[in-house]
């Protein structure tokens, strides 16, 4: 019931704060918001789960009622936790309350309606992480989009029309292929599942339960879903070449609404790529594994080069994390405990690091109008707090050991380099590395533009420092990120126990 | 309950709504200077809702369910009340009542709106009978009855050339399919000497010399089921009447009207043509329906993607919304387990759809009651004086594209699985296909609504006026297509039992 609890009351926040008057919307939602946050830190000290949810491990706060039935099989409100979800639902509740805070500056109006979309969208993102039926799951992960279209569509820059609706449009077509893709699995494992609970299907597929489907072999139907789902995905994640409505999204969506995008709505993606691709079809991922490493090795070089060309910070945090992504694929695809332990592991980190620099990124907005690198030089002269974090967090990006960031790279690296399931997997892995020294070309080249040197910035009034309520959770994210990179066992015991099923899943015939 | 109560009680569903037609027309008689817009809504709804309450009652109850003795038979068999007649005269119902409603604020000056309460609700008993009716008479009969009002209803703001003029074009439309549709029923009671589905079923079995009458006849019916379903090539009427019509009519028409369609051919081409006879009659209703869903689908849905103007692209997609429900029939397959399941989907299609396509109109007469324009530009900015009703409508539009967390994913959802489960792959296909497509103008409301600034600042001055009843009626229409998602259980199971008993 635990869970219920967590996402009915994010809903009924949502509809509280959608009903409350503009003056006061922010401060309830923050308050209201950290429910939930404490919710998942209760979750954490309870969290009794062993091995993976989908391959027959433990659940921990499982709950199944039967909903409907359709063609034979039952869908549920089926959801619970395994050590793969549990850390990402507390990435989840941990950054809404520091992203509400960091909307008080930056949105002025309509406030009633912006904190609860995003309480609203909150909601959805929890349903996701714990939904254990395809089909509940499906409707969160869908139910995402909604709130995510206004959000950016009426608070967003210059451009933001056409930013949300590039964004509905490539993520909703996305997910129509994925859930053709899936369903087309489903309906070809016939008697085999009686249900669309994903642990069931899971099961069925490594059962051999594939039937010939509309003339349509198993394996080839194996192949043609994975491919459909692992696209549908790929957009979501994103990766290159599917990874165009990031920036105009970024740069269009309000800060705080950046944040949520980079820092838990790309994870959606890879998490999703996990659950279904890597952990219920693992022989067509391995059969796979070198076209999706080179798509990996690419979307970390090409989105890093894209962030070196780029002049606006949000851009450049944005394709970074393209970036960034590309390393997570990395890891799932080579099947070792610290890949796919690590890829996971740095999906949390990832979305602590992206947080902050866009927060970052925004608090120096609220104060300059510009994020263009050549109009600004010397921030650190006025906001010296706000810059200090911001340098900070993009050593974290660089991977400083000692960060989080470093933590999830290392673990990649460490179980790419050697990997059996992958063919020349030291090759990969090396061109992999060099993302990071691109990352670190144009992060410090960019910080040296527009934070040191003399100031420069033409306006009209005196920037000084940024007020408390704005640093605040800059400071917060940026102890988290240090807590997570000295101590990363607190996420990643769980990580690697519910990680291991997935990756004894697959039969690697080196 | 038919051991306690005497047979025609099973009725009453249908006298109710009539009877509240006829109360209103006495009132309005005996007084006509003392009538009151107010009280006559009122009385309306509550016929309404009486109506629907008992019928809900007898679903719960299990009245005409094979549990309880089946069916229920009055008139030598000329009348039946079962699952499916009490499952659509619930929408039906439920529909009228959102409209009465909704036109209390709609009609608040219009010097005669007792005729337009008494017309609906005799409109809704014709539908009420028609889901009843076990006779090719009584269905002819029926039909009429439904389409009568309705052609005064669509020109019901008789000063409006728009309005007159889409009543002339239903009219004469209608007139038509109804000769159409009336030539049919009359070959095929001569090609098996009876007008009873269970009889014109038997002799459809040894038709031998007499199968190419039949057939005409079958054909020509499915001509008028086209007609009612607004479905190809029976619906160009559809985007004048919806258009030129009183939003509320509108409504009615693209809601109610339209399931009436549906379940005289559900009960038409299931009872009395079964498909199996049909087949070995040499008769393929099936692949004939399989041709126009596919078409009127694909025509309406790409027909609504270049509209201008709110009203016509609603009455364009529910041209396409006609398409998804005929899938119904079109993926039945001759003894296929599957049959219930994908007739029971269009039937739970339809009940949500009367729910957000009605809120949706609704919305459309709000939008004539405050004044402003039909096209897209006009609707710019509305969210910013009326977020309430601008989010029940954004509720409406995803829930018709098929966007879950709404009431109409899991509908469609339903239907195209059903489809696919019958092997009519390709149905469901094109279906998902277009749902796409159909994201497209149903998100245009939305942004226009929601993101486009206003043309004017002065152009939303004219949402100071607060129809409360309309309002009322948008929210409940939202709130019962949100809440069709997790209900959607007991739902879709009274439509896979209603839609057993006809195999």
């Amino acid at each position: 019931m635990i869970l219920e609890a967590l996402i009915g009351f994010t809903f009924l926040a949502a509809l509280v704060v959608m009903l409350a008057p503009n003056a006061w919307a922010g401060r309830l939602a923050f308050a209201l918001s950290a429910v939930p946050f404490v919710g998942s830190l209760y979750l954490w000290s309870r969290f009794d789960a062993v091995g993976n949810a989908l391959t027959g491990g433990t659940i921990a706060f499982e709950s199944r009622y039967e909903w409907v039935e359709v063609g034979g099989r039952t869908v549920s409100w089926f959801v619970g936790l395994d050590g793969i979800s549990l850390p990402l639902v507390v990435l989840t509740t941990f950054l809404v309350p520091l992203a509400i805070l960091s909307a008080w500056t930056p949105v002025d109006s309509r406030q009633s309606q912006f904190y609860g979309l995003m309480l609203f969208m909150e909601a959805n993102l929890l349903g996701v992480f714990t939904a254990l039926d395809f089909f509940l799951w499906f409707v969160f992960w869908e139910a995402v989009l909604v709130p995510m279209y206004f959000l950016i569509g009426i608070w967003g820059g210059p451009r933001r029309k056409y930013a949300a609706i590039k964004f509905f449009v490539y993520t909703n077509a996305a997910s129509l292929l994925m859930f053709i893709g899936f369903m087309s699995l489903t309906f070809a494992l016939g008697d085999s599942i009686g249900s669309l609970a994903l642990p069931e299907i899971t099961q069925a597929l490594a059962d051999g339960g594939l039937e010939t489907w509309f003339g349509i072999s198993p394996g080839r139907m194996a192949m043609v879903a994975f491919l459909a789902t692992f696209a549908g995905f790929a957009v979501k994640v994103p990766i290159v070449p599917f990874h165009t409505w990031l920036p105009d999204a970024h740069v269009e969506a309000p800060t705080p609404v950046s944040v949520l995008l980079a820092g838990v709505l790309l994870k959606m993606g890879t998490y999703a790529l996990l659950r279904f691709n890597f952990t219920m079809l693992p022989d067509q991922a391995s059969a796979l594994a070198i076209p999706i490493a080179a798509i990996a090795v690419i979307s970390v070089v090409y989105g890093a080069m894209l962030a070196l060309a780029q002049k606006d910070l949000k851009r450049i945090v944005a394709y970074s994390s393209v970036s960034s992504m590309g390393y997570v694929i990395l890891g799932l695809v080579v099947f070792t405990e610290y890949g796919v332990g690590g890829a996971t592991f740095q999906m949390v980190a990832h979305g602590l690091i992206s947080g902050l620099m866009f927060m970052a990124v925004g608090v120096v907005y609220n104060a300059t109008h510009t994020r263009m690198v050549g109009d600004m030089a010397g921030m650190a002269d006025r906001m010296p707090v706000t810059v200090g974090i911001l340098v900070a967090g993009a050593f974290g990006y660089m991977g400083l050991p000692l960060m989080a960031g470093f933590a999830g790279e290392f673990f990649i690296f460490v179980g790419a380099f050697g990997a059996p399931a992958l063919p020349y997997a030291p090759v990969f892995t090396a061109l992999a590395m060099f993302g990071i020294v691109i990352v670190a070309g144009y992060l410090l080249s960019a910080m040296q533009k527009t934070l040191f040197g003399p100031f420069r910035l033409e306006t009209d009034y005196e920037i000084g420092p940024a007020p408390f309520h704005d640093v605040a959770p800059l400071a917060v994210l940026l102890a988290a990120i240090i807590v997570l990179g000295v101590a990363p066992d607190i996420f990643f015991e769980m990580i690697r126990d519910a990680a291991m099923p997935v990756v004894e899943g697959v039969s690697v015939d080196v | 309950m038919s051991n306690v109560a005497p047979a025609w009680t099973a009725l009453s569903p249908a006298l109710l709504l009539g009877l509240t037609g006829l109360a209103l027309l006495v009132v309005d008689t005996i007084r006509p200077n003392a009538r009151s817009n107010t009280s006559m809504a009122l009385v309306s709804a509550l016929g309404a809702l009486a109506s629907l309450s008992v019928t809900v009652w007898f679903v719960v109850a299990g009245t005409g369910h094979a549990d309880t003795g089946g069916a229920i038979t009055l008139l030598d068999g000329a009348v039946k009340v079962d699952t499916l007649a009490l499952f659509f005269t619930a929408i039906f119902a439920s529909v009228t009542a959102l409209v009465v409603v909704a036109a209390h604020d709609y009609f608040h000056d219009h010097p005669n709106p007792a005729a337009f309460y008494s017309l609906t609700l005799f409109a809704a008993t014709g539908m009420a009978l028609l889901a009843v009716a076990n006779s090719l008479a009584v269905v002819f009969v029926a039909l009429e009855m439904v389409s009568l009002p309705s052609y005064a209803l669509v020109a019901f703001l008789k000063k409006n050339r728009g309005s007159v003029e889409a009543g002339l074009k239903y009219f004469l439309v209608g007139a038509l399919s109804s000769a159409v549709f009336l030539f049919g029923i009359s070959l095929v009671y001569a090609a098996t000497g009876s007008l009873i589905f269970g009889e014109v079923a038997s002799a459809v079995e040894s038709l031998d010399a007499l199968a190419g009458v039949a057939g005409i006849g079958i054909v020509m019916i499915v001509g008028g089921v086209a007609f009612k379903t607004a479905s190809v090539p029976f619906h160009f009427w559809a985007p004048e009447a919806y258009e030129g019509a009183p939003a509320p009519v509108s409504a009615f028409l693209s809601s109610a009207s339209k399931a009436a369609g549906f379940v005289v051919a559900f009960r038409v081409f299931t009872e009395a043509f079964p498909l199996g006879a049909s087949l070995a009659a040499g008769i393929d209703w099936a692949l004939a329906f399989a041709v126009v869903a596919a078409v009127t689908m694909t025509l309406g849905n790409f027909a609504a993607a270049v509209q201008e103007e709110v009203k016509r692209m609603l009455a364009y997609s529910s041209i396409g919304h006609a398409g998804y429900a005929l899938i119904g029939l079109a993926a039945l397959s001759t003894g296929s387990a599957g049959n219930e399941a994908v007739m029971g989907a269009a039937m739970a299609h339809l009940l949500v759809y009367g729910f957000m396509n009605t809120g949706a109109f609704l919305f459309v007469a709000m939008a004539e009651r405050w004044g402003i324009g039909r096209t897209f530009e006009d609707y710019a900015g509305l969210a910013r004086r009326a977020p309430v009703a601008c989010t029940a409508m954004a509720v409406f539009m995803f829930s018709l594209a098929g966007l879950p967390p709404f009431a109409g994913f899991f509908s469609k959802y339903f239907l195209f699985m059903g489809a696919i489960e019958n092997g009519f792959l390709w149905l469901a296909g094109l279906g998902a296909v277009n749902s796409v497509v159909s994201l497209y103008y149903y998100s245009r409301v939305v942004r226009a609504l929601f993101l486009d600034d206003p043309a004017t600042p002065s152009a939303l001055d004219a949402l100071d006026v607060r129809p409360t009843a309309l309002y009322a009626a948008v929210v409940f229409a939202a709130v019962a297509t949100v809440l069709l998602l997790p209900g959607f259980g007991p739902v879709i199971d009274a439509a896979e039992a209603a839609a057993a008993a006809l195999f």
